[in-house]
């Protein structure tokens, strides 16, 4: 369609969270799959209605930090076994009790780093600009407004008839969202 | 969580005392005496590089002095912090959402001056990164049997963990800044720290399964770090040191000492900055509770002490226990136990939980107490060896003073360059809070 060539999608504003959630499984049901939410806080059950899940941080976390430990172990193994042996009293050059506690720190370390940085990136962060925030009124969604956006690459997009569809789902404001500022 | 808060009033308190207010006489005051302080500790660093750690009172047999103590007792307060942050977050003891800003800088401030000193102690400190495993033409390895590598391990996790565990709790609120600052370089400069945050959905859930992660490996990591540090202690053979309780009461006594901080710190701000109904008396309460059941297990600690010197029958043990209440740092010993026991018990009184005056003096008294505590067990477990010709007591110098006050200079001024720069209160962790319902809250106590 031409319309949506040059605009992003719309941009619906909700009175509040619960009616943001109500509006966004609305929308859902009614078809539309390229939606997405702009809210100041984390609000309960969105992602269910946008049926979503963060299953991938979570697993990023766990290998990030299960490659971390086992290097940390590896590393103190190399060392006091393989490249720098050391005679003390005759005591076992591999005694892994001793080991413990570097493995854990590197266990965590990593953990924190991978998953962090796996967070930011599968966010799509850092990121210059958004085509939502060419919406004046949008700086609100870090304060006290609850959007919901309906892109215009939804296979179902027609700009009055999803118009009509947001406002049917509760929104007060439906705008459209420029492609350029 | 007051009546009548709303998302938009929220922004507007929190951001506003960060972007609009201006500079008063009172912060300008003391950030002049905190500064004053740092360029102290950094006189009496840059005369210790000159000179080397003779400049100090260390002697032999107490080669560990006031080094040792400041670090210790300042990585037990940056403790406090991560637990309010993580474990009071993973039990969902929501009314931690209005301090734990605050706590978590308090972290990131102390362990920066921690850092400082297991550095600064180094007879040659431009070599600290032999510690690292570094591949080097030496072609040697640090030794990873030996609980200072852990320490060096511990310490530097913690440290990272904490600032990105800060970071991310900020981020947020950095968006929020970026939208609502009156000044475009405001704006550019926490639009770069924003990183682009736009609170989408996928953000949000993605952003909160990482948060609470975090949470859950910062847990067990706070207990860790301090039974390291313990180990640096337990490890060694001198007498006092050489004990299974040691990691249980460093991590009992680390928490105390945070709390006492989190109470000195936050009692101030809340009065200077008006933030009375955020930050209530409950908030007070909850943390005065918190310090005097740690106080407890800091008690039951040095009763497990004294009780399993007893039942060792190892005279060099006994003999240092009835030192530390009999001999030349006797003094030190029962102070140390009327200060960090004792002055706690008076939050039993309601009366004293819901004045923040008293709660300020004890805090206070509270963490002198635990400075002393950390100070006897370095130095008067070493002062009295197992060779009663190489006993001597240890004196600290102007030096030792110096450091010691200068590195409140640090801390302070990270604190007040802190409550100018970002905001002190999680805004968007609030603005949740305001919208659940009043019994939902009520039950979980926020």
């Amino acid at each position: 369609m031409n319309d949506n060539a040059k605009i992003y999608g719309l941009l619906a504003e909700f009175a509040g969270p619960d009616e943001l959630v109500r509006g966004t499984e609305g929308v859902s049901k009614a078809g539309y799959s390229r939606i997405e939410t702009y809210t100041p806080f984390a609000v309960e059950g969105v992602s269910k209605a946008l049926h979503f899940r963060p299953i991938a941080v979570a697993v990023i976390f766990l290998v990030a930090a299960l490659l971390s430990a086992a290097a940390g172990y590896f590393m103190e193994y190399y060392a006091s076994v393989i490249s720098y042996p050391e005679n003390i009293g005759g005591r076992p050059l591999h005694s892994w009790p001793s080991f413990v506690p570097i493995t854990f720190e590197m266990g965590v370390l990593g953990g924190v780093l991978g998953g962090v940085l796996g967070m930011l990136l599968l966010n799509r962060l850092p990121r210059y600009s958004h085509p939502v925030s060419n919406v004046e009124r949008f700086r609100a969604a870090s304060s006290d407004a609850f959007f919901l956006c309906v892109e215009s690459s939804d296979p179902r997009f027609e700009l009055e008839r999803t118009t009509e569809a947001l406002r049917n789902c509760g929104a007060i404001q439906v705008t459209e969202v420029p492609l350029e500022s | 969580m007051p009546p009548g808060m709303t998302d938009d009033s929220i922004t507007e308190r929190i951001t506003g005392i960060v972007v609009k207010r201006k500079m008063g006489y009172g912060w300008i005051g003391g950030f002049a005496i905190a500064f004053s302080l740092l360029m102290m500790f950094n006189y009496a660093i840059a005369v210790l590089f000159a000179y080397g750690v003779g400049i100090w009172g260390i002697q032999i047999p107490v080669a560990w002095g006031f080094a040792i103590v400041n670090f210790v007792w300042w990585v037990g307060i940056g403790h406090a912090g991560t637990f309010i942050s993580a474990v009071l977050y993973l039990c969902h003891q929501e009314w931690r959402t209005s301090i734990n800003r605050f706590t978590e800088s308090m972290t990131l401030f102390a362990v920066a001056c921690a850092g400082i000193f297991p550095l600064i102690h180094l007879g040659r400190p431009w070599l600290f990164y032999y510690l690292f495993p570094y591949p080097n033409t030496m072609d040697l390895w640090p030794q990873f049997r030996s609980p200072l590598i852990w320490d060096m391990f511990a310490v530097t996790t913690y440290a990272i963990v904490s600032v990105i565990f800060y970071f991310v709790g900020l981020l947020p609120d950095l968006a929020t800044l970026r939208d609502h600052s009156p000044h475009y370089w405001q704006r550019v400069i926490y639009g770069i720290l924003a990183l682009g945050w736009r609170g989408s959905g996928r953000q949000w859930s993605r952003y909160k399964m990482a948060y609470l992660i975090m949470a859950g490996l910062a847990t067990p990591l706070v207990v860790s770090v301090h039974s390291i540090v313990s180990l640096d202690f337990a490890v060694g053979i001198v007498p006092g040191w050489h004990t299974t309780i040691m990691p249980f009461y460093f991590v009992a006594a680390a928490l105390q000492s945070g709390f006492a901080m989190g109470l000195i710190l936050i009692i101030p701000v809340r009065h200077f900055y008006h933030l009375k109904d955020i930050i209530t008396g409950r908030h007070l309460a909850n943390m005065a509770k918190l310090l005097l059941a740690t106080s407890l297990i800091v008690g039951h600690g040095y009763f497990t002490d004294t009780f399993m010197s007893w039942y060792s029958a190892d005279p060099y043990d006994k003999f240092i226990v009835a030192d530390k209440f009999t001999g030349a740092y006797a003094i030190g010993g029962w102070m140390l136990m009327i200060l960090d026991v004792g002055v706690p018990q008076l939050i039993w009184i309601r009366a004293v939980r819901q004045s923040p005056v008293v709660l300020f003096i004890v805090a206070i008294l509270a963490n002198v107490g635990l400075w002393l505590d950390h100070f006897i067990l370095v130095v008067q477990s070493l002062h009295s060896d197992y060779l009663p010709s190489e006993w001597r007591m240890f004196y600290g110098t102007k030096w030792d003073w110096m450091t010691l006050f200068g590195s409140f200079g640090l801390f302070l001024t990270l604190f007040f360059v802190f409550i100018r720069i970002f905001p002190m209160v999680a805004m968007s962790e609030m603005r949740g809070l305001v919208h659940k319902k009043p019994g939902e809250l009520k039950e979980r106590g926020a």
